[in-house]
């Protein structure tokens, strides 16, 4: 600015009424967009498919994931058929994976656990998702003594060591995949909750919610039209990064023998049956090892790019 | 300051007492009682089986005597285990796990802490790279892998540590390796970012330009303002680290306790699984308590009203 003015002085005395003339600005113009305009999400989509870890990681999980619905149907083995001649076999052409302690295939046990571990995983999220949109977005939309009660109640909630409550679940209600789910989402709900009420308090008082309001639109609309849409980018950071915590906490529970019973097998249940004489068999271990260790690392740089690119305020 | 604290205590007591019930009514929800499974027992004997474990009287009365022999620390026999109380094999083994995952803690603790540092100093450098590389390795790698992985390279082919047993100090190293791996990794993250933000902070530019020495302007402003949101990883840590010992303990024969839950739970020992997993309760809590009064106490900024918001 004040380069400017000493600039307007010195050659103030020399400017004629001619120097002026009307150039005449067309407002019109002004509306004219030059360029396409980017929605939120593909102005997301771009910064994520510039992250190429995240890119990685994706294409790995779409490959685990193809892996676990069709890698059964290329071998010839069924997963539960025992083979008493062959068993602890290394890797071959025959059995890709070897074989474990029962002859069983490992190639088509390892993803058929894949799958098992993914379905853990992704129905337990999905839970936590459910309840805690709902749970979440009542106790922000609301907020006071609403919020303060139920904030208190998730409180103690959340206190109560939550691995503790799975087992002691688990111990009574015989394991199986949908208790299994049932007890990790029993408090695994609250995290999501807080985030959707943390950015329903945010979002609740901006311009776009008042005008909603002004016009009319009732606390349906405006939670699941206007507040829950705009809180979308956190939900699903959260949702990703929690499927693999769901996967480890099922793989944890095979280790107590509260995961998938047999004859099913989840990842973490092959890498439990394996430990007992895996120095001598390293292949048991090492399959179900390598896919359950790619598909946290996958999930967890997947959510951290995603974070990146929904909130880029964010380091 | 003492109103915070009661307050904290106060629902520390009231979740202890949720998890306590909660255990007691799971229990007797299980369908038969523990001297079913036996051959055949006369019902005269039954009886008094029944009457010696207290097993005849109403649910409400052996709830309230339940809670009143938890308050003076009794958690009553092992069904398993005849003769032996719970109380007694809870702290037999314990010194064990206690030992081990206070060690595990200590080392995550400076590890993460100095990993995290070297990080932010050298931001988007070679170290950077690496020390975020092998955090997000350490995140996603279960513990029960890298246990199992690190026993068998440094234990079976390389022959440098006992790959079973917890004897010498060396038989530390690998249990504690496989333990502290996931916990580093957070506390790394978390004080690499924290590093971050205070070092583009203004208050450090106003040191800066004070002309205060690096070494100071490190110590006294970075490191302590960077470090704060460790503290917060306290809770979770003591979580991270009882869970996982369970498996490691298992995975490498020690005989502590995480040893013991999973004995009783695939043996059905209801007396020992009640009582391990109050234990185990009580201890989370606590360490979740001391979390928040620490917290408080390094950071003045937090407003005491009773519970941090969101």
């Amino acid at each position: 600015m004040a380069a400017n003015e000493t600039t307007f002085t010195s050659v103030s005395a020399e400017l004629t009424p001619e120097d002026f003339r009307k150039i005449g600005v067309d407002e019109k113009q002004a509306e004219i967009i030059q360029r396409e305009s980017i929605s939120a999400w593909k102005d997301a989509w771009q910064r994520l498919s510039k992250n190429k870890l995240a890119m990685a990681s994706l294409v790995v999980l779409l490959l685990i994931v193809l892996a676990a619905i069709f890698g059964p149907m290329f071998a010839h083995f069924d997963s539960s058929t025992n083979d008493l001649l062959n068993t602890n076999q290394p890797p071959s052409k025959e059995h890709w994976f070897g074989t474990d302690d029962l002859g069983r295939d490992m190639f088509v046990r390892t993803w058929m656990g894949t799958r098992i571990s993914l379905i853990v995983g992704l129905a337990a999220a999905l839970i936590d998702l459910l309840i805690g949109v709902i749970y979440g977005g009542i106790m922000g939309y609301f907020g006071g003594r609403v919020d303060a009660i139920m904030n208190k109640f998730s409180e103690v909630l959340y206190s109560i060591p939550y691995m503790l409550v799975t087992i002691l679940l688990l111990v009574v209600f015989e394991p199986s995949i949908g208790t299994i789910i049932l007890a990790l989402t029993i408090t695994g709900w609250i995290n999501m909750s807080w985030i959707v009420r943390g950015e329903i308090m945010q979002l609740k008082n901006r311009e776009f919610v008042l005008a909603s309001r002004s016009m009319g639109a009732g606390s349906g609309r405006l939670l699941f039209r206007h507040l829950l849409p705009n809180a979308v980018g956190p939900i699903i950071v959260t949702l990703t990064l929690s499927v693999p915590n769901a996967i480890f906490s099922e793989a944890f529970l095979s280790f107590l023998g509260l995961g998938v019973q047999a004859p099913r097998a989840s990842l973490g249940s092959m890498i439990n049956d394996a430990l007992t004489g895996w120095m001598y068999y390293p292949w048991r271990m090492l399959f179900p090892a390598i896919i359950i260790s790619l598909t946290m690392l996958a999930f967890n740089i997947f959510g951290d790019g995603l974070r990146d690119a929904l909130d880029p305020k964010l380091k | 300051m003492v109103r915070y604290v009661a307050n904290k205590f106060f629902y520390m007591l009231v979740s202890l007492f949720i998890l306590i019930s909660a255990t007691f009514f799971l229990m007797k929800a299980i369908p038969g009682d523990p001297f079913m499974s036996e051959k055949k027992v006369p019902p005269e004997i039954q009886a008094r089986l029944m009457e010696q474990y207290g097993l005849d009287k109403p649910v409400y009365v052996q709830y309230f005597k339940y809670l009143g022999d938890i308050a003076t620390g009794d958690f009553g026999i092992s069904m398993k285990h005849q003769n032996q109380e719970v109380t007694d094999i809870i702290l037999q083994t314990f010194s064990a796990s206690l030992k081990l995952g206070l060690i595990a803690i200590v080392i995550s603790v400076i590890i993460g802490i100095l990993l995290g540092m070297l990080a932010a100093l050298y931001h988007r450098k070679l170290i950077d790279n690496v020390a975020m590389i092998l955090a997000v390795l350490g995140i996603a790698v279960p513990s029960f892998v890298l246990a199992s992985l690190i026993q068998f390279i440094f234990g079976e082919k390389l022959g440098w540590f006992h790959v079973m047993g917890f004897d010498g100090p060396l038989d530390y190293v690998l249990p504690v390796a496989a333990l502290s791996a996931q916990p580093i990794a957070f506390i790394a993250r978390l004080t690499r970012s924290s590093m971050l933000e205070v070092l583009h902070a203004d208050y450090i530019k106003t040191a800066k330009a004070k002309g205060l020495n690096w070494m100071a302007i490190m110590f006294r402003h970075v490191i302590r303002n960077g470090i704060l949101p460790v503290v917060t990883y306290i809770g979770p840590m003591t979580a991270n680290i009882i869970t996982g010992s369970v498996v490691i303990e298992q995975i490498f024969g020690i005989g502590g306790i995480g040893k013991v839950f999973v004995e009783c739970i695939t043996n059905r020992d209801y007396t020992m699984i009640m009582g391990v997993t109050i234990f185990y309760g009580v201890l989370l809590m606590l360490a979740r308590f001391i979390t928040d009064i620490v917290y408080v106490l390094v950071d003045p900024r937090i407003k005491l009203t009773g519970g941090k918001e969101g």
